[in-house]
């Protein structure tokens, strides 16, 4: 069963100028997670928005745990989280108040609420925190109970907006171990970001958007096949490279690139590490010692760019293209 | 539970969260009460001594409505402020992804700093009194007069909701309510008598809602109606009646607007 729907959204503003979602249509399988992925500016974040009831779309269905969003807002906030760049929390409060404040907002006697702010403080490793106030907390911490907040009434779908956006590499390491953590509990999630690696890491499935729209969707390995198979990459010290050209051009069937600066050979190569290990083998029988050497597959930012032809670059969500075509332009003449 | 028992506890529990900010961050209540107090000291030291008048009791007893007035006139500010600050940092969005009724945060943050305004007004009452303000009309009288600023400073207070919603950023939310408000206690008879204006902003003076809310404190707490506009108009003549008008105006309208504004707000 679908646990989310969207079909054709379009959402525009500034007197339609700007079109944030161009005809978006996804979809999530219960108990499964989709990673949206995309520049700033793609739509990411209007489309959680859009699901989240928090803005009507202008035109377009949405559907979340087989509610329809636009007839029964209500009903689908009930069975909803939602957290992260667009969700928030009392910081002049103490975690353990903002938790019971929820808690009550969701309806929870008094008791239940304190109970379910103590497990999930105790689940997201805040506990000896709770009675700080959260602007005491780091921005892994702050995050961390942002998200405790979404989960007070155990969410069907859960909705995390960038949930590692400006957090740094140990803040994103935690909060992905919290998210697999809610993932093997079997919440379906729905999971924005413009970190390629962060969708590869906790999504089942990706959607790629751009400009408003899914450009492409599938898992992981699929879309990396989408963009070509694996790559062998061999770097040498420069009196090698010519020779080692000629090694590689023998174990794949495709063009050799050759990066001077870099002194990095590579082609594609259809038979894995049967090519890998054939390359060593000719590398060695020339003595030749290789300072690198691997199968590469193609990351998620390789396949941005085959499927938009420009690289994920971060666009301002609420600026016009005119607007950005004027900065561009000023920041050349300074 | 019913919706409307739901929708009642939820606008409390928004109450409570201000409260509790309150006691998290002592400083927001102290320096809260600080300023009326300032204003009081200053007004009565500063202008005491220059504006004459034949009122038992001196110039301190007219003006000690004033500035109950004008401090429960900027209780918008609060709300303003307090509104743009929880949008601003997402806030309002997760109080809008939860199951809750739709009027419950605005209703709920009106009540808080209503619920402020109590304290507020005790504190000036207080200080009021150590400086000379004597009210001479009886503990019913008086206690109708702060009821009277009380619905007077939740009612101004709606206007704070629309203003916090509808700009962008807390620093313009407390420029907008400063240049709403101010001119508002200025020109009127808050401080000096309406009088010495140009004639046209006597006639302004003599409606603003400020005015008969000052002129009719003025007549709760035992004073004759002396800075009142001299016309014989209806608001100088019915000053209580005109500013309960006032009031209800207010909250007829901004109620409303506020929360479709609410419904509809997004970052």
């Amino acid at each position: 069963m679908k646990a989310v729907i969207a079909e054709n959204l379009i959402n525009t503003y500034d007197n339609g100028r700007v079109r944030a979602l161009n005809g978006l249509s996804l979809d999530v399988e219960e108990g499964t997670v989709l990673g949206v992925l995309g520049p700033n500016g793609a739509g990411k974040t209007t489309t959680v928005r859009v699901l989240a009831t928090l803005l009507k779309p202008d035109s377009g269905f949405a559907q979340v745990a087989g509610i329809d969003v636009a007839k029964e807002p209500d009903e689908v906030r009930k069975v909803i989280g939602l957290s992260g760049q667009y969700a928030a929390v009392d910081e002049t409060l103490t975690g353990w108040d903002n938790l019971i404040m929820f808690g009550r907002l969701y309806h929870l006697s008094s008791k239940q609420a304190a109970v379910r702010a103590t497990e999930l403080l105790e689940q997201f490793s805040l506990t000896d925190r709770a009675k700080s106030p959260i602007r005491t907390y780091s921005g892994g911490m702050r995050r961390r109970l942002d998200l405790a907040a979404s989960l007070i009434v155990k969410p069907k779908v859960l909705f995390l907006d960038e949930p590692t956006t400006g957090l740094d590499p140990r803040g994103r390491q935690d909060m992905w171990g919290v998210i697999d953590e809610l993932v093997k509990g079997g919440v379906t999630l729905l999971l924005t970001t413009q970190y390629l690696e962060e969708a590869d890491h906790l999504a089942d499935e990706i959607a790629v958007i751009d400009h408003g729209k899914v450009i492409a969707r599938g898992t992981s390995d699929s879309l990396k096949r989408e963009v070509g198979g694996e790559k062998l990459e061999i770097v040498v010290e420069n009196a090698d490279m010519a020779a080692t050209r000629e090694i590689v051009a023998k174990v794949s069937a495709s063009a050799v690139a050759v990066d001077e600066g870099m002194r990095r050979i590579s082609a594609p190569v259809t038979t894995g590490s049967k090519a890998l290990i054939e390359a060593a083998r000719l590398l060695d029988d020339l003595g030749i010692h290789p300072l690198d050497i691997g199968l590469k597959r193609p990351s998620l930012d390789d396949v941005f760019l085959s499927l938009t032809g420009h690289v994920a670059e971060e666009e301002k969500e609420s600026e016009p293209v005119d607007a950005r075509a004027k900065r561009k332009r000023g920041k050349q003449s300074e | 539970m019913s919706n409307f028992s739901n929708g009642v506890s939820d606008a409390l529990i928004i109450t409570k969260r201000q409260i509790l900010q309150l006691t998290r961050v002592p400083e927001l209540l102290i320096f809260s009460t600080i300023q009326p107090v300032m204003f009081v000291l200053l007004f009565r030291y500063v202008f005491g001594g220059s504006i004459a008048t034949d009122q038992p009791g001196g110039y301190v007893q007219l003006l000690m409505p004033g500035i109950f007035v004008q401090t429960v006139a900027f209780t918008l500010a609060g709300t303003a402020v307090g509104l743009s600050s929880d949008m601003q940092k997402g806030l309002i969005d997760r109080f809008r992804s939860l199951p809750i009724a739709r009027s419950a945060v605005v209703f709920g943050r009106t009540l808080g700093d209503a619920a402020l305004n109590i304290v507020v007004l005790l504190v000036m009452g207080i200080a009021g009194y150590l400086v000379g303000w004597r009210p001479s009309s009886g503990i019913f009288m008086i206690t109708l007069g702060f009821l009277f600023l009380f619905v007077f400073g939740y009612a101004m207070s709606w206007i704070g909701v629309l203003i916090g919603l509808s700009v962008k950023e807390e620093r313009v939310a407390q420029n907008v309510t400063f240049i709403a408000v101010f001119p508002l206690t200025f020109l009127s008879n808050a401080f000096a008598p309406t009088t010495g204006m140009p004639k046209y902003l006597q006639y302004f003076a003599e409606w603003n809602p400020v005015s008969t809310m000052v002129a009719g404190c003025r007549q709760l707490f035992g004073l004759k109606n002396e800075f009142g506009a001299t016309a014989g108009s209806f608001p100088s003549e019915h000053p209580l009646e005109m500013s309960l008008i006032y009031m209800v105006l207010l909250m007829a309208v901004f109620i409303p607007l506020s929360i479709r504004k609410y419904n509809n707000t997004s970052k």
